[in-house]
């Protein structure tokens, strides 16, 4: 114990000495956090209390953008819509756990092999993927419904028609963020130290006991931060759906994410102080959720 | 990632700062100038378009124009259809529009009434271009507030597509230029009936996602009308224009057509171009695209049926404008005028690009297909020609139309309730222009 105390106590004493030293080494960061992402958000802020006409020039209108929107239907359908594809993305999370500890097994061949393949979709462009995707799910000639019709289901139009939209565009982005999750829950397991194992099997637990008491609280670390990252990521859902749908689908209006009404807004309905409050209210959620996330830590993570 | 958003975001206020400062000398002294660069003078502009199809005769039309301006460098930007007025709405907001680029009915009066292009008033008082050389309804279509803005290149019309073998193994007769809506109806549904083991359909529109080649056309057929002349209220709430928003409802609750879910997944002209429709709705743009279909020998074109009304299709057309705040006016300018010459567009009409306007050399255009029988486009355009519905805001009720009306094709909602929903928001919209 004294000896972290001796460690800790010059360094406070240091920091009292270095005045200005350290405030100059962050100040080429904070200035692009600020210029780039701290000022666009009081702008935005600012925006979404005026009218804005299709080539700038804004007019103050109050909080009257805040009143439309919560009048508006779409504000909660695509806030539900948001909300279940992320559950559904979550959903991978187990998965990529699973995966991951299979990946981790000592003696399994082709490790390295195996987590390129899974993390191809997640480098790949969402657009192109979006593409390919299309092309399965088509409900005239896509390669799902004939693997379906095999079993003599009559598969609907899988992009087009309200509801199962959802479901595909869950599917595609559930598949996309396998990979990322693999990694880091791969990256946590190689942190967990063999000795457990060993110790675990001396005392006689079978590998689903050894899985559940030392993987599985051990790896909670590496399970939050991928938990939050892909809610985060799943508030932003916009151009997977975009490229996976189209602009013109008639499940459109039905399948919108939170991202999608701001982009329907800004920029094709020219209305951008509008949109300015749509972005507002989804960073006022990403934000809440954020915050319940990490309050909720405190009840499941386990820090060794 | 975000590095690269980062340097994209320094390069983007850079180039708005080095703009601003441009801007600042003598830009307005040129706002309205017919002023013409010498065929020695050295600039480089960018020319905005968004048809892939067209690219090979763009670049012809470059070349062609870099004999007499070997020093001006013609920059050629394309971007898809489905983001080009989003990116040109942004570039517009920060002043950074291309010097020369393309324009659309629906969005001209928006760009024309914020000042961002420039009148070719000048170039016409100069002699450079005449309008007497372009059907009048695309100098109209390009007109706001008494000074025209874009010099037409190309104007399309509508007519109907059809595939002759599908026809002849349903049994059932070629379609003729006086068709009425029952003889096109009746064919759809028999063909659909008798060809479902192939899984053919009688007709294919583009029913989402713009009315163009579709209810447009079977509106003012009807005699119903989309917008009031004057652009200030929605005509959607007209029994006529209900009539013909009812055909397309008729002919996919009929199975005549696909359903909107089928036309969302698989666009009208891959089920035309790859035999699995017998009939298409559709303009003389498709011809760059079924030139080269497997099936290209099956098809030929007629006029659209007639309308319980009348004989009707919209004509509509891409133009050429050069931006406002252009710092090479001189060099664009020289580039637009070759653009609406005879020179360039019998170059796009031989290269089967587009149907161009400059009056006299749409045959050309026409003898790049011969078996396809355009001569109908220009024949429709003569006769049964309606102008294009837009406003200042167009995009704004544009989002409506597509949002509200394929839930009245799909059967999900009656006609009549989703037009009249569609005629309310869409007033609302046109109230705020």
């Amino acid at each position: 114990m004294t000896s972290v105390d001796h460690r800790t106590a010059p360094r406070a004493a240091r920091g009292r000495h270095d005045g200005w030293w350290p405030v100059l080494f962050v100040l080429p960061t904070m200035f692009g956090v600020v210029l780039f992402y701290l000022w666009p958000i009081v702008q935005t802020g600012y925006f979404s209390f005026t009218e804005w006409g299709a080539f700038g020039g804004q007019t103050w209108v109050g909080t009257e953008n805040y009143a439309r929107l919560a009048q508006d239907p779409d504000l909660g359908t695509a806030a539900v819509n948001t909300l279940v594809y992320t559950a559904i993305v979550l959903l991978g999370v187990p998965v990529a756990m699973g995966i991951a500890s299979l990946l981790n097994r000592p003696g399994m061949r082709f490790t390295a092999f195996y987590r390129v393949l899974y993390f191809m979709p997640y480098v790949a462009m969402p657009t192109a993927v979006a593409m390919v995707w299309r092309l399965i799910f088509n409900g005239d000639f896509g390669i799902f419904n004939w693997a379906l019709g095999l079993v003599g289901v009559d598969g609907p139009a899988w992009t087009s028609t309200p509801g199962f939209a959802l479901v595909a565009v869950s599917i595609v982005g559930l598949w996309t963020s396998l990979g990322f999750a693999i990694i880091i829950l791969s990256a946590g397991l190689r942190t967990i130290p063999p000795e457990l194992y060993e110790a675990a099997s001396l005392d006689g637990a079978t590998a689903w006991r050894q899985f559940r008491s030392v993987t599985v609280p051990l790896l909670t670390p590496s399970v939050f931060f991928v938990t939050v990252i892909t809610v985060i990521n799943g508030f932003q859902l916009f151009d997977l759906l975009y490229a996976l749908m189209g602009q013109a689908n008639p499940a459109m209006q039905e399948t919108q994410s939170l991202v999608y009404l701001f982009y329907n807004e800004a920029f094709l309905r020219n209305d951008k102080g509008y949109a300015a409050a749509v972005a507002m209210v989804i960073l006022l959620i990403v934000g809440a959720v954020t915050l319940l996330q990490f309050r909720m830590q405190r009840r499941w993570v386990t820090y060794a | 990632m975000k590095h690269l958003l980062r340097s994209a975001s320094l390069a983007g206020v850079a180039a708005v700062a080095l703009t601003l400062s441009a801007c600042g000398g003598g830009d307005d002294a040129a706002q309205d100038s017919g002023e013409v660069a010498p065929t020695d003078a050295q600039a480089e502009i960018t020319y905005a378009i968004w048809d892939e199809n067209q690219k090979d005769a763009i670049d012809q039309n470059v070349k062609d124009f870099n004999e007499k301006y070997p020093n001006i460098k013609v920059t050629v930007d394309l971007t898809p259809y489905q983001q080009y007025f989003t990116k040109l709405q942004t570039q517009g907001e920060s002043r950074t529009l291309p010097d020369v680029f393309w324009m659309n009915g629906p969005n001209v009066q928006l760009y024309a009434a914020n000042d961002l292009l420039q009148p070719i008033t000048g170039l016409v008082e100069a002699g450079e271009l005449d309008p007497a050389n372009y059907p009048e309804p695309m100098n109209e279509l390009y007109t706001f507030e008494g000074a025209q803005y874009a010099v037409p290149k190309d104007f399309d019309t509508v007519a109907l597509w059809y595939n002759k073998a599908l026809f002849e193994k349903a049994g059932v007769d070629l379609p003729t230029d006086d068709w009425t809506w029952e003889e096109f109806t009746d064919a759809a549904t028999t063909i659909s009936d008798e060809l479902s083991d192939d899984g053919v359909y009688g007709v294919v529109t583009e029913l989402n996602g713009g009315g163009q080649s579709s209810y447009y056309d079977s509106i003012l057929q009807a005699g119903g009308h989309v917008i009031s002349e004057d652009g200030t209220t929605s005509g959607y709430d007209d029994p006529a224009s209900i009539e013909g928003l009812q055909l397309w409802a008729d002919l996919v609750a009929d199975g005549g057509s696909p359903t909107v879910q089928q036309l969302s997944d698989t666009k009208p002209a891959v089920w035309f171009s790859s035999g699995k429709a017998a009939m298409m709705w559709s303009g003389n743009w498709s011809v760059a695209e079924l030139k080269d279909s497997a099936n290209k020998d099956d098809f030929g074109t007629v006029r659209l049926p007639a309308g319980p009304e009348q004989r009707a299709t919209v004509i509509h057309g891409v133009g050429n404008v050069v931006a406002a705040h252009s710092e090479n006016k001189a060099a664009a300018n020289a580039f637009l005028a070759y653009l609406g010459s005879e020179e360039a567009q019998r170059t796009q009409a031989e290269m089967g690009a587009a149907n161009p306007a400059f009056t006299g050399t749409q045959q050309a255009f026409v003898d790049s297909v011969p078996n396809f029988g355009i001569q109908v486009f220009l024949d429709s355009a003569e006769d049964m020609a309606f102008p294009y519905p837009i406003s200042q805001n167009t995009a704004a009720w544009n989002a409506l139309e597509n949002e509200l009306l394929p839930q009245a094709f799909s059967g999900k909602r009656p006609v009549e309730e989703v037009a009249q929903e569609l005629a309310d928001s869409m007033n609302a919209e046109l109230a705020k222009e």
